[in-house]
């Protein structure tokens, strides 16, 4: 008895032996699906769907097979799937991955196999930087970016003093070092509170900080869950009208529903800055965001821009090369031109490969059929290329 | 030292205080008076939220969310107590650790199912969403304060009953003699069932209580419950007395952390060093705080008698 | 295969795992599909850490539920010497060993005074010490966790760069610490550490200070589970605090109680059940948590003997 069993066992799982490559480009997909983070994993995989819908199912002549992996908001998990992706479904691109520590994880097993790697969100400096690699794109952005941005705003608009709220993890830590790179004022008080399994959502110690402080301004960055939940007290705690809000990847199109539904009018006119919004005005932004609209009932987040971008990007590689998946090298240098269009209208790739973009001041505004959204006021950062792109040889 | 701000942060740490009492005190008498071990206590918190969301979405008031989400969550306690947990009691300890983190891993699954990824909020009423005037320079959050009178409220009742009831008086020689009070012809089932509902209303309210601060996720009640444990065992299992000052006591301390920690690391080592520890420490201070009160007291600081 | 035969525990399911574990690299090179050498590489890391929490758990009742700290210490004394680019291999298994034995002996020494529940909960406090200790080191990247880009170097001994040196290493080490715990169980040590866990009292009044030897057992424990995470930061290529984090603690209770807590092969079938589950349930549904999650209370519930006392049953039964 024993004896079958283990055979069994062992039978069992070997037989599912890999699928000889066919007329199809494989494309594997890493996210965070279950957790709460799921909620972010969701609409990149409903915007990754509608973009192979959009482009009926194929590429340069070849079906598009996508394969969803979920990471678990895990880096070893992240690993083992990118690992499972690479030799067993033999993939000719992993893409995805929303956050660093995955992404970070994950990257040897893919570029060491000789596969393309497409990050749909993270940026963490040391793949900007001395990690770099040939074979690695970006259709997002280097997390300093985006608080840069943000710093130079605040300087535009004459802030003199600042309060600092960020997750206590390396993109925190770098988001709050973005602003402080650029911002001219003075930071009156900074706290990275608990993060990862069991952060902390309640902010009723560091808001009573922050309203001693009489800062002019409060810049947070809370992604995910965290983000509502920070809007929310922040409104309690009564800051609202008295310390206005500065936010980087925190008001986003995940939170805003639930900001609404539950009548946050904190919220209203509080600034970002981005280098997408719903309302960009180019053609591929429009039919993106109204097919996604349609098809999902809801505004597409940044996560979902920009991995509506990846698949595209794919596209531009595979159809420069007509379908021959072997070209690695053509696909390469297809993809550093970045012709393709972006969500985000013209863009090129740094040395780094990663995009040299504009950068928009956004607002939380309430559209034509009341639905809270953001709007673009003005672009803040013109082509900015992030700052680790000088360490990449490349 | 800025006083308004101090007064504003003892404030904020009786908050939280009040709502770790309100798991712990179920979660403790589960476990002195059935020497549970239950993980899951905090998926009832989390349960707690979700219905209340769901409840006061469709009945348009928070105040009906609660009155019906109370005896909803109790329910989903008792059904949980008689289907799985009422087996595991002749189990050891090992066996109710892993059974309740399979149950938990049931219940975020359950709730992913049911109310999909991305959590739930809970809109507050007017009057409570505002801040109330303490004196002319502190103004605090209406809602929470409103939470530490209710939860010193219910801290109080339950003394009432734990001392003063017949029931309070089963409970009390539970957690003290077990096989007594069966002993004594009590009908155990029921009375361990009913403690088990209690528990779980108690830890679906603070549930309730702390969703129109953080909103409903999937594994709020995870985050929690580790915290929870360390406020029952610094109180010494069984004792509801313990439970209620180590969870002020833990309240105080994770608050006062967050808040002037880095201030006064500041004043010993460099800023940016006192930065980067400071975060890492409040976070660790009630472990550090829970291992020191054991390394002294093996049995917490209030072991219920005749253990 | 000469050390196999000389097992004095041997019976024909020992043989027959590890001739399988042996030859498997074979078949999987045949077939190309190297994929499922990783998976059995992780089964066997975790069985190695699963072993020696059977150690305290199984034979000597302390039933620690942070043992996923000595994971993480054994898995950044790779990872730290290889970010400052020492890649000796036997300095950094020292390390391992060592830091995981001493940081078992301090928390040891607070934690044995307890029982029941609060040894339950003060060995998980130690570990979030040391969980939150490591997020907040950003130099070692904090919570984003840190890339070991070079494996271990053994010279020109062994290159473990290569994946199948790699799995034979692992495998070696798999086989040499479950016969490190069956010599430990069958020594005077371990009827000690046995009897202390069915009547402590009893022990101590024959004249044995069980709290040494309970300590002893836990350091030893400690610091196999810290070679462990040695392997598991070298198979991955990457650590972060997030391995020590409490459900990681859980989850090698689970392999321990899955495989069942008698015998030597136990955390083996419990690592392959958990591995194996883990893979083939969440490709069957976004919500294998639940399923998961179910199967642990059936276990927990009508499995006593986990997954080894099944298969004795059955094979007793042939």
């Amino acid at each position: 008895m024993f004896k079958k069993l283990m055979l069994l066992a062992t039978a069992g799982m070997l037989t599912v032996g890999p699928v000889a490559a066919a007329e199809k480009v494989k494309i594997g997909f890493v996210t965070t699906i279950t957790t709460p983070a799921g909620v972010i994993g969701r609409d990149m995989v409903d915007a990754v769907n509608l973009a192979v819908e959009d482009i009926g199912g194929k590429m340069g002549g070849l079906k598009v097979d996508l394969i969803i992996e979920d990471d678990g908001f895990k880096p070893a998990i992240g690993k083992q799937k990118t690992d499972k992706l690479v030799k067993q479904n033999d993939v000719d691109f992993v893409a995805g991955f929303i956050w660093s520590h995955v992404l970070l994880a994950s990257q040897k097993s893919a570029l060491d196999a000789g596969k393309f790697l497409i990050s749909s969100n993270a940026g963490p400096s040391q793949i900007a930087g001395k990690l770099c690699h040939k074979n690695f794109f970006s259709t997002s952005w280097q997390n300093d970016q985006t608080p840069m941005a943000m710093g130079q705003l605040l300087n535009q608009k004459g802030v003199k003093s600042l309060y600092i709220m960020a997750p206590n993890y390396a993109a925190g830590k770098d988001m709050s070092a973005g602003v402080e790179r650029v911002f001219k004022g003075k930071i009156v008080g900074k706290d990275l509170t608990k993060w990862g399994k069991g952060a902390q959502l309640d902010f009723s110690a560091e808001l009573a900080k922050a309203k001693a402080s009489k800062a002019e301004g409060i810049f947070v960055f809370y992604p995910g869950k965290a983000g509502g939940a920070f809007i929310k007290q922040y409104a309690q705690a009564g800051l609202q009208g008295k310390i206005p809000l500065y936010s980087v990847f925190t008001v986003d199109s995940i939170a805003l529903p639930k900001l609404q539904k539950a009548k946050m009018n904190g919220v209203m006119g509080s600034m970002m800055t981005q280098f997408w919004a719903p309302d960009l005005d180019n053609a591929q932004n429009k039919k993106f965001v109204s097919g996604f609209k349609k098809k999902y009932g809801r505004y597409p987040s940044f996560y979902a821009a920009q991995s509506y971008d990846t698949i595209f990007l794919i596209k531009s590689a595979v159809e420069s090369v007509k379908g021959d998946l072997s070209n690695i090298d053509g696909m390469r240098s297809a993809m550093e031109k970045a012709n393709f269009p972006s969500v985000r209208g013209e863009f090129s790739y740094g040395n780094n490969h990663f995009p040299i973009q504009n950068f928009y001041s956004r607002e939380v505004v309430s559209d034509a059929d009341g639905v809270w959204t953001t709007a673009i006021r003005k672009v803040v950062l013109k082509n900015h290329q992030d700052t680790y792109a000088t360490q990449c040889k490349m | 030292m800025d006083w308004v701000l101090f007064v504003t942060q003892i404030l904020n740490g009786l908050q939280l205080g009040v709502l770790l009492f309100l798991l712990a005190s179920g979660l403790t008498l589960i476990f002195g008076i059935m020497d549970f071990v239950n993980l899951a206590h905090g998926s009832l918190y989390m349960i707690g939220a979700y219905f209340c969301a769901t409840l006061t979405e469709i009945t348009g008031s928070f105040l009906f969310g609660i009155l019906l989400a109370i005896p909803a969550t109790m329910l989903v306690g008792i059904i949980i107590e008689i289907i799985i947990v009422r087996r595991l009691y002749v189990q050891n300890h090992l066996d109710h650790v892993l059974a309740t983190f399979g149950l938990i891993l049931c219940c975020d699954a359950l709730v992913h199912f049911t109310w999909g990824p991305e959590g739930m909020a809970i809109p507050l009423p007017v009057i409570l969403d505002g801040q109330i005037e303490i004196s002319p320079d502190i103004t605090f959050p209406t809602f929470r304060l409103l939470i530490i009178i209710t939860g010193l409220i219910i801290a109080g009742t339950l003394y009432l009953v734990i001392t003063r009831t017949k029931a309070g008086m089963l409970i009390r020689a539970g957690a003290s003699n077990r096989t007594m009070i069966g002993a004594l012809g009590v009908d155990i089932k029921t009375l361990f069932t009913l403690v088990f509902g209690a528990g779980a209303a108690m830890a679906g309210f603070a549930g309730m209580m702390i969703t129109p601060i953080t909103e409903a996720s999937i594994g709020m009640g995870n985050d929690i419950i580790i915290v929870t444990f360390v406020v029952i065992i610094i109180g010494g299992i069984g004792s509801v007395k313990g439970a209620f000052l180590a969870a002020i006591l833990v309240g105080f301390i994770d608050t006062m952390g967050r808040s002037f920690l880095d201030t006064f690391l500041k004043l010993i080592f460099t800023a940016e060093s006192a930065e980067t520890a400071a975060p890492a420490l409040s976070a660790m201070l009630i472990y550090i705080l829970m291992a020191t009160v054991l390394t002294f007291r093996p049995q917490g600081l209030f072991p219920p008698k005749g253990r | 295969m000469q050390i196999l035969t000389n097992f004095s525990f041997q019976n024909r399911s020992v043989t027959l795992v590890f001739s399988v574990l042996f030859l498997l690299p074979v078949y999987t090179s045949l077939t190309g599909n190297e994929f499922y050498l990783d998976l059995v590489n992780r089964l066997m890391i975790l069985a190695i850490a699963a072993a020696s929490l059977n150690l305290i758990l199984g034979h000597g009742g302390m039933i620690s539920f942070g043992h996923a700290a000595y994971l993480g210490i054994g898995a950044y004394s790779v990872g730290i010497p290889a970010y400052y680019d020492i890649n000796n291999g036997l300095l950094q298994l020292f390390l391992a060993v060592t830091v995981s034995g001493i940081f078992a002996l301090v928390t040891g020494a607070i934690c044995l005074r307890t029982k029941g529940v609060y040894f339950i909960m003060i060995t998980m406090a130690f570990t979030q010490m040391v969980f939150f200790g490591f997020v907040s080191i950003e130099e070692y990247g904090g919570d984003d966790g840190l890339v070991i880009n070079t494996r271990s170097s053994f010279g020109q001994l062994l290159n473990i760069e290569n994946n199948l040196n790699l799995y034979y290493f692992i495998l070696i080490s798999l086989v040499a610490c479950l016969f490190l715990i069956h010599k430990i169980v069958r020594s005077q040590f371990g009827l000690v550490i046995e009897g202390s866990r069915s009547n402590d009292q009893r022990m101590r009044s024959i004249g044995f200070d069980t709290y040494r030897y309970r300590l002893t057992c836990y350091v030893i424990a400690g610091c196999m589970c810290g070679y462990a995470g040695a392997l598991l930061g070298n198979f991955t290529n990457f650590i972060s605090p997030e391995m020590m984090d409490w459900s990681a603690s859980g989850e090698l209770i689970f392999i321990v109680i899955l495989g069942g807590t008698g015998s030597i092969l136990g955390p083996v079938f419990g690592a392959a059940a958990f591995v194996i589950l883990e893979e083939w349930l969440s490709s069957l549904t976004l919500y294998w948590h639940f399923i998961f999650g179910a199967l642990l209370i059936i276990v927990v519930l009508f499995a006593k003997g986990g997954i080894n006392g099944i298969l004795t049953y059955f094979g007793s039964g042939k």
